[in-house]
C-alpha cells in the first residue's frame, strides 16, 4: 500500500506543473511523477505554412531561448534547401547562439539557483528569492543582471531588436555586424569573463563545503547526449550527436539527420511531457540526460582557454569519467557560461565577422529537413516535411526539456526519498524538491508548446490513493 | 519627466500580444521623453532598465478584470514570483529601488484581452477595440499628465 505526495506548482521554472509522490506503508517515498498539465499544439499550428516562415515563428513558442528555436528551425530550411550558410552567416549564428547561453545560464544561476545557495535551502521562502539575494549580496545580483544583459546585448547589437527580428534565416544572417557594434561589445568581454569566474568561485566553494550534500543530491547515472565538433570538443551549434555510457564510452556517434535511429517518443499517462528514449536500448533502460552536465559528459575538451582549464578540473572529480548527479548541473553551466564568453571574444576577434556576405541563397530542393542545435537546456531538434509547394505538412519539435523529462522525475524520487518522511511536505523538502527541477533549468512553456506561469502543487497520497499532505506554490 | 514603456506579452499568443501592439503603438507617435521597450516577459534585467527614469509604464494583456483596461500605480513590492521567464512589475520595481536606488514611479495598464490559447491567432475584435482606446488613453496621458482613465476601470 502506498501513500501520496503532491507537489504543485513548481516555483521559479516555467509552465505549470505538478507532483505526485507515492509513500508506502513504512512511510517512504517510494514513485514520484512530475505532472505537465497545459499542451497546446503548436506543431499543428505551423501546419500549412510556408517552412521558410518557421525560422520567424517559432522563437514566440518561448522569449527565454527564441535564438535556439529559430536556430534548429534555419538549420531544418537549410537542410530542406540543401544549402550551407556563408562562413560570415555561420559566425553570426554562433555569435547569437554564445549571446543566448551567456544570457539564458545567467539567469539560471544568479536569479534563480543560487538563493538556495546562498540563502540556504531552509531560509525563508519570501526571502529565498533573486530580491532576497539582493539584499543579501546586492553587487553579485548587479553582476548577474549585467552579465543578462550582456548575452541579451549580443543579439539585439546584431539585430536591432529584442524580439520579433532574430536575423537567422536560411542560408545564414539577414543582418550584418557594424564595426562599432562589434567593438561595444568586445569592450564588455573582460568584465562578463570575471562575473563567470566569481560565480564559479561562489559555487565551487559551495560545493567544497557541502560535498556530501552535493554528491548526493538527485543521484543516479544516466547515459548522456550532446552535440561535439569533429575534434570532440564541445559545440553548442553544430556537430555530430554524441551519447555516451555512465562510464564514458561512446554509446553511439550519428549525425542529425539519422537522430530517429537513436531516439524514440513514449507519452506517459500521467504528463503531456513525451518519454523520449535512446531507442537502441529500449523504453526502460534507454533514457538519457541532455543540457549542460550532458554536454560537458560527452565532450572530450573545451576550445576556450579559461573553460578548458575549469573542465579539465570538472572532470577530475571523477577521474576524468562523466559526473553524476543533478547538482553537477549547476556546476557545468557555469563552466558553459565561462565558455560562451569566451566564445563570444573569439567571434568578435575573428575579421571575418563583420562581412557582409552573411546570406547564401536557396529553394526548396527536397521535402524534408531536420536541424537541430544545442540550447542552454539541451539538444533541440526541429524536423519538418514539406509538399512541393514548400508549406509544410508535418512537424516535429524534440525539445531540450522533454528529453530531460525522465530525469528529471528520477531527481524529483531520489530527493523525495531523502527529505519527504511521508506524512508532511515540509517546507525545506519542497524546496528541495523542486530545486531537483530547477537543477535542469527546465523550460515547460517549450516542451509542451504552452506559454503561462509555472506553479507547483505537490500531492503526497497514501497506500489507497488517500491526500495526506497537499501543498500549493506559485 | 521620463517615461520608460514597456509593452510585453508573446504576440504569436492572441491577446497575449496587447501589450507589444500598444508599445508599438505609443512609440509611433514620437512623443518626447519617452523610451519604449517590448519584450515577451518582464525579467530581472527590467530592473536596470528603469534606473534613470522618473516614470515606468508596464503594458501588459489582462486576462481578467476591467474593460477595456485597468491603470493604476503600482508599488515596489516583495515578491516569491521571478520564475525563469516572468517577474511583476512589483517585483523588478523593488528590485530597481533595492540595486539601483530607483526613484521610479510605477504604473500599469491592463488591457482586456480574452484568447490566449492558440498559437498565431491575431488580437481578437473586442480585444483590438479595447487596446484602441487604451492608446488613446496612454496617449493622453503621455502628453497631458497624469488622469484617472475616463473608461470603466
Amino acid at each position: 500500500m502506498s501513500k501520496i505526495i503532491t507537489i504543485n506548482p513548481v516555483t521559479r521554472i516555467e509552465g505549470h506543473a505538478r507532483i505526485t509522490l507515492h509513500a508506502g506503508d513504512d512511510g517512504k517515498v517510494q514513485k514520484a511523477y512530475f505532472h505537465v498539465n497545459e499542451f497546446r499544439g503548436f506543431e499543428k499550428f505551423c501546419e500549412g505554412r510556408l517552412y521558410t516562415e518557421m525560422p520567424t515563428i517559432t522563437p514566440r513558442i518561448c522569449g527565454i531561448c527564441p535564438t535556439s528555436h529559430s536556430m534548429a528551425s534555419a538549420k531544418a530550411c537549410d537542410h530542406i534547401q540543401r544549402i550551407q550558410p556563408t562562413p560570415t552567416g555561420i559566425l553570426l549564428r554562433r555569435l547569437v547562439q554564445a549571446g543566448q547561453i551567456l544570457s539564458s545560464h545567467a539567469l539560471s544561476f544568479f536569479h534563480l539557483s543560487s538563493p538556495d545557495m546562498l540563502l540556504g535551502f531552509d531560509a525563508d521562502p519570501a526571502k529565498r528569492n533573486v530580491l532576497g539575494l539582493a539584499e543579501k549580496d546586492p553587487a553579485l545580483a548587479i553582476k548577474g543582471i549585467r552579465l543578462r544583459k550582456f548575452g541579451q546585448e549580443v543579439s539585439e547589437r546584431l539585430t536591432g531588436k529584442k524580439i520579433h527580428v532574430l536575423g537567422v534565416v536560411p542560408g545564414g544572417m539577414a543582418f550584418a555586424l557594424k564595426e562599432e557594434d562589434r567593438l561595444a561589445l568586445l569592450a564588455q568581454i573582460p568584465e562578463a569573463i570575471a562575473t563567470c569566474q566569481v560565480a564559479l568561485g561562489i559555487l565551487k566553494g559551495y560545493i567544497n563545503e557541502n560535498r556530501k550534500m552535493v554528491d548526493s543530491f538527485a543521484m543516479f547515472e544516466s547515459p548522456y547526449l550532446g552535440t561535439v565538433d569533429k575534434d570532440g570538443a564541445l559545440d553548442f551549434y553544430d556537430g555530430t550527436l554524441r551519447w555516451v555510457n555512465p562510464d564514458g564510452s561512446t554509446l553511439a556517434e550519428a549525425q542529425v539527420w539519422e537522430y530517429q535511429k537513436y531516439i524514440a517518443e513514449r507519452s506517459m499517462d500521467f504528463t503531456y511531457l513525451k518519454y523520449p528514449y535512446f531507442k537502441p536500448l529500449g523504453f526502460e533502460k534507454g533514457f538519457y540526460q541532455v543540457g549542460t552536465l550532458g554536454r560537458l559528459n560527452v565532450a572530450s575538451h573545451i576550445r576556450t582557454p579559461l573553460a578548458q582549464k575549469e573542465f579539465t578540473e570538472f572532470r577530475s572529480l571523477k577521474g576524468g569519467k562523466p559526473v553524476h548527479g543533478a547538482f553537477y548541473h549547476h556546476y557545468a553551466r557555469l563552466i558553459e557560461m565561462l565558455h560562451a564568453a569566451e566564445e563570444v571574444q573569439r567571434l568578435l576577434e575573428d575579421p571575418r565577422i563583420t562581412g557582409t556576405d552573411i546570406q547564401a541563397r536557396g529553394h526548396r530542393n527536397c521535402l524534408e529537413g531536420i536541424g537541430h542545435t544545442e540550447a542552454p537546456r539541451g539538444t533541440l531538434f526541429h524536423h519538418y516535411k514539406v509538399d512541393e509547394t514548400g508549406a509544410l505538412t508535418k512537424v516535429n519539435l524534440l525539445i531540450a526539456t522533454g528529453q530531460n523529462n525522465p530525469a528529471m522525475n528520477q531527481a524529483v524520487l531520489e530527493v523525495a526519498k531523502q527529505y519527504v518522511d511521508g506524512r508532511k511536505v515540509t517546507e525545506g523538502a519542497l524546496n528541495r524538491v523542486e530545486h531537483a527541477i530547477r537543477c535542469y533549468d527546465p523550460c515547460l512553456s517549450c516542451s509542451t508548446h504552452a506559454y503561462g506561469k509555472m506553479p507547483l502543487d505537490v500531492e503526497l497520497q497514501g497506500p489507497d490513493g488517500e491526500l495526506i499532505d497537499h501543498v500549493v506554490r506559485g | 519627466m521620463r517615461t520608460l514603456l514597456i509593452g510585453y506579452g508573446n504576440p504569436g499568443r492572441g491577446d497575449d500580444g496587447l501589450g507589444p501592439a500598444l508599445a508599438e503603438a505609443i512609440e509611433a507617435l514620437g512623443l518626447p521623453d519617452l523610451k519604449v521597450d517590448i519584450d515577451f516577459q518582464l525579467n530581472v534585467e527590467d530592473a536596470w532598465d528603469l534606473n534613470g527614469y522618473d516614470r515606468a509604464i508596464f503594458a501588459d494583456a489582462a486576462v481578467e478584470g476591467a474593460e477595456p483596461f485597468f491603470w493604476k500605480e503600482v508599488e515596489p513590492l516583495d515578491s516569491a514570483d521571478f520564475s525563469s521567464h516572468a517577474a511583476s512589475p512589483a517585483g523588478v520595481l523593488k528590485l530597481a529601488k533595492n540595486l539601483f536606488n530607483a526613484k521610479v514611479r510605477g504604473f500599469v495598464i491592463g488591457i482586456r484581452g480574452y484568447e490566449f490559447d492558440v498559437f498565431g491567432a491575431p488580437i481578437t475584435p473586442k480585444a483590438q477595440d479595447n487596446l484602441r482606446q487604451a492608446i488613446a488613453f496612454l496617449a493622453d496621458q503621455l502628453r497631458f499628465g497624469e488622469k484617472e482613465p475616463t473608461a470603466p476601470a
